[in-house]
């Protein structure tokens, strides 16, 4: 009895239900979805589908996790990924040339150089949050919401407000292409994944994170550069969405400044939320955000198989953050525990053991 | 006294030179900026704008911040544009929009203060609450075509040699409510007593839970009204309409000198905002040759500017206090 308990205490308990419960739908209300079978070499249907697509917003929501957990947020990530998609594409661009009549793609800038000055950008973009945020004191949903707005400004003036559509076959493979018959896009997001779990798991990191999430005067006090914490997490998520913006950018091979990323921010806050992460900060979990980003992509990729009006789905997710954020409600939690059967159990708990 | 006084008006002095510099490059680059015509187009262009601001700034004073308001303004005026097509009464439309408003902003107003959630993830679900019912009713563009909204965004009030349309006037109605509401009014102390210090303001024994509630109910009913008068500057329905308006809003508030800590506001600080934002966007179209997002990104680096401003004036004020 007490293992059962400790098992549904475990934070990622009810993400990983939740992902069960939607492939539980969709075993009996969705045929052929789990059906998987080896094209071209490489693993091809819906779950494969739902890896690779959910791959950006996995790497989000590592590095919401981490923002979430200092008590912030950050919703700049859409227009990070619409940035790094257009200096991507820009810089690796390319043409289409035929040389004897065969087609030949070519590139402006070697690619290694183009990644890596993207993820620079990302980065300092990065950067540029926690600057304000950590160093300024500015709350952190304003300050990101800046980079928000005028991001895609930035974007547009990058891609000229064109659609820049990249002819440079080697590029799609990050978001596109396989390896040992899996998507390659999840082996970047396990990359990430395990550096970051070895940074706060190895190092004193993640409990730092913690603890300014928990109490940022009290962790000033015992030493702990919250600032430099602050800066660090928010630096993370900028990478991460820069990451996010390659793969995004080579899949659909172009950019689009208007579009890249739109409304994703909601599903990266969506997957920390479900993940089971306070969102007042402190106690986190990333793995259980990598559950809860899979369910929703999960969830998206059901309400098209099942022909649900997409548009619907912007309106669920908002209801379901709202859900969630009212069952971590201290206030809403005491409103049904009056009436409920558990504060009844609680008393005659409390009387047997007096 | 005389120094306190001059020390808390100081952020909208810079900001009101600001415009004037604005308004003074302008006259003297491009022929035709000056002009009292010219002025009015401020006004018209930016009516909505100074509407949300208003209510925006009401709800930065309280501490709390909004952005869902340029998702609401967008689901207004595609659900006005619906109800229309279907040949719905104008002014009952009208009125049914400032109760949609009004309910969005007291339903996140509830769970603000009742379930203590914090007001950017309340407002932030919100947001995209209102921008996903767009698309419920409709993806495309429907455009407005009532008699009563066209001859409404038609009809001119001369003044002068030149003109202003009704939303202005609308929105100078806001204007001088929200300015009487908030400095002469028993509701607009509360609000300042609770950005000042929301605890003291309990202790008090002042109704903080029912005020902020009112709060952003009032903000919901001004992005409603704003999305009544964007509809008729726009004649359609849209759902990506608006988008960053939120940070038009609270960047009008904050240049106007409204601090985003709370306590601190004014609404004819807000209209200075609102204007140096216009003076922005009509010297980029004078320009001609500079794409129409650089108005975001000036925008943006204003309010970073501003903020900046502010900060170093509350360092200073804190400098000085410790002393003692």
């Amino acid at each position: 009895m007490k293992d059962i308990k400790n098992i549904t205490k475990n934070q990622i308990f009810w993400p990983i239900t939740a992902l069960l419960l939607v492939l539980l739908f969709n075993l009996f209300f969705t045929p052929g979805f789990f059906k998987v079978e080896v094209k071209d070499g490489h693993l091809f249907g819906s779950i494969i589908d739902i890896i690779n697509r959910g791959s950006p917003l996995m790497l989000l929501s590592i590095g919401m996790t981490l923002v979430i957990a200092t008590g912030g947020t950050d919703i700049s990530v859409g227009s990070v990924i619409a940035i790094s998609a257009a200096v991507a594409a820009s810089l690796v661009g390319g043409e289409m040339i035929f040389v004897e009549g065969v087609q030949e793609y070519v590139t402006l800038v070697p690619m290694p150089i183009a990644i890596l000055a993207t993820l620079v950008v990302a980065v300092l973009l990065g950067l540029w949050n926690g600057t304000l945020i950590a160093k300024l004191g500015i709350q952190p949903i304003i300050a990101t919401m800046i980079l928000m707005v005028a991001g895609r400004g930035i974007a547009q003036l990058i891609t000229a407000g064109q659609i820049i559509t990249i002819y440079y076959k080697p590029y799609f493979f990050f978001g596109g292409g396989y390896l040992l018959g899996l998507p390659f896009a999840i082996f970047i997001v396990g990359i990430v994944l395990l550096i970051i779990m070895l940074l706060i798991k190895k190092t004193a990191l993640g409990l730092f994170i913690q603890a300014s999430g928990c109490n940022a005067s009290a962790s000033k006090y015992t030493g702990i550069y919250v600032d430099r914490i602050k800066l660090i997490v928010y630096t993370l998520s900028g990478l991460c969405a820069g990451i996010a913006g390659v793969l995004i950018s080579s899949n659909i091979k172009s950019a689009d400044a208007n579009n890249a990323g739109l409304f994703i921010e909601l599903d990266a806050i969506l997957a920390v939320a479900m993940g089971g992460n306070s969102m007042t900060g402190g106690k986190f979990s990333i793995p259980a955000s990598i559950v809860g980003a899979l369910v929703i992509q999960s969830i998206t990729t059901t309400i098209y198989s099942i022909g649900v009006p997409p548009e619907i789905t912007l309106v669920v997710k908002a209801v379901v953050v709202i859900m969630i954020c009212l069952l971590q409600s201290e206030e809403f939690r005491k409103l049904f525990a009056n009436t409920s059967w558990l504060q009844r159990r609680n008393t005659l708990e409390n009387k047997i053991s007096n | 006294m005389k120094t306190k006084f001059q020390t808390k008006f100081i952020p909208i002095f810079i900001t009101f030179l600001l415009l004037m510099g604005l308004l003074a490059f302008g006259s003297l680059k491009y022929t035709g900026f000056f002009s009292l015509q010219n002025f009015f187009n401020l006004l018209i262009d930016n009516a909505f704008l100074l509407i949300t601001a208003v209510g925006m700034t009401f709800v930065l004073i309280t501490g709390g911040i909004d952005i869902s308001i340029g998702a609401v303004i967008a689901l207004v005026c595609m659900l006005s544009a619906n109800l229309l097509q279907k040949g719905w009464n104008a002014f009952v439309v009208m009125v049914l929009m400032l109760v949609v408003g009004a309910v969005f902003g007291t339903g996140m107003g509830i769970f603000i203060t009742k379930f203590k959630m914090q007001p950017f993830i309340v407002t932030l679900a919100g947001m995209f609450l209102a921008r996903g019912l767009c698309y419920v009713v409709s993806i495309d563009t429907i455009i407005i075509d009532n008699p009563v909204y066209v001859a409404i965004s038609q009809s001119r009030i001369n003044i002068g040699t030149g003109f202003v349309s009704w939303s202005v006037v609308i929105a100078l109605i806001v204007l001088a409510a929200a300015f009487y509401v908030l400095h002469f009014s028993k509701f607009g102390r509360r609000i300042y007593a609770i950005g000042g210090n929301e605890q003291s303001a309990r202790l008090m024994g002042l109704p903080v839970d029912q005020t902020k509630i009112l709060v952003y109910t009032l903000n919901g009913c001004c992005s409603a009204l704003a999305g009544i008068v964007f509809s008729f500057y726009m004649l359609s329905g849209y759902g990506l309409h608006t988008v960053g308006l939120e940070m038009d809003a609270i960047a009008a508030a904050v240049i106007g000198g409204t601090l985003l800590t709370g306590g601190v506001g004014y609404v004819l600080g807000t209209l200075l905002g609102v204007l140096t934002q216009g003076s922005i966007q009509t010297l980029i179209m004078f320009e001609g040759t500079l794409s129409s997002w650089w108005t975001k990104i000036a925008v943006a680096a204003l309010l970073c500017l501003f903020i900046l401003i502010q900060r170093v004036f509350t360092l200073v004020k804190t400098k000085k206090a410790k002393p003692i």
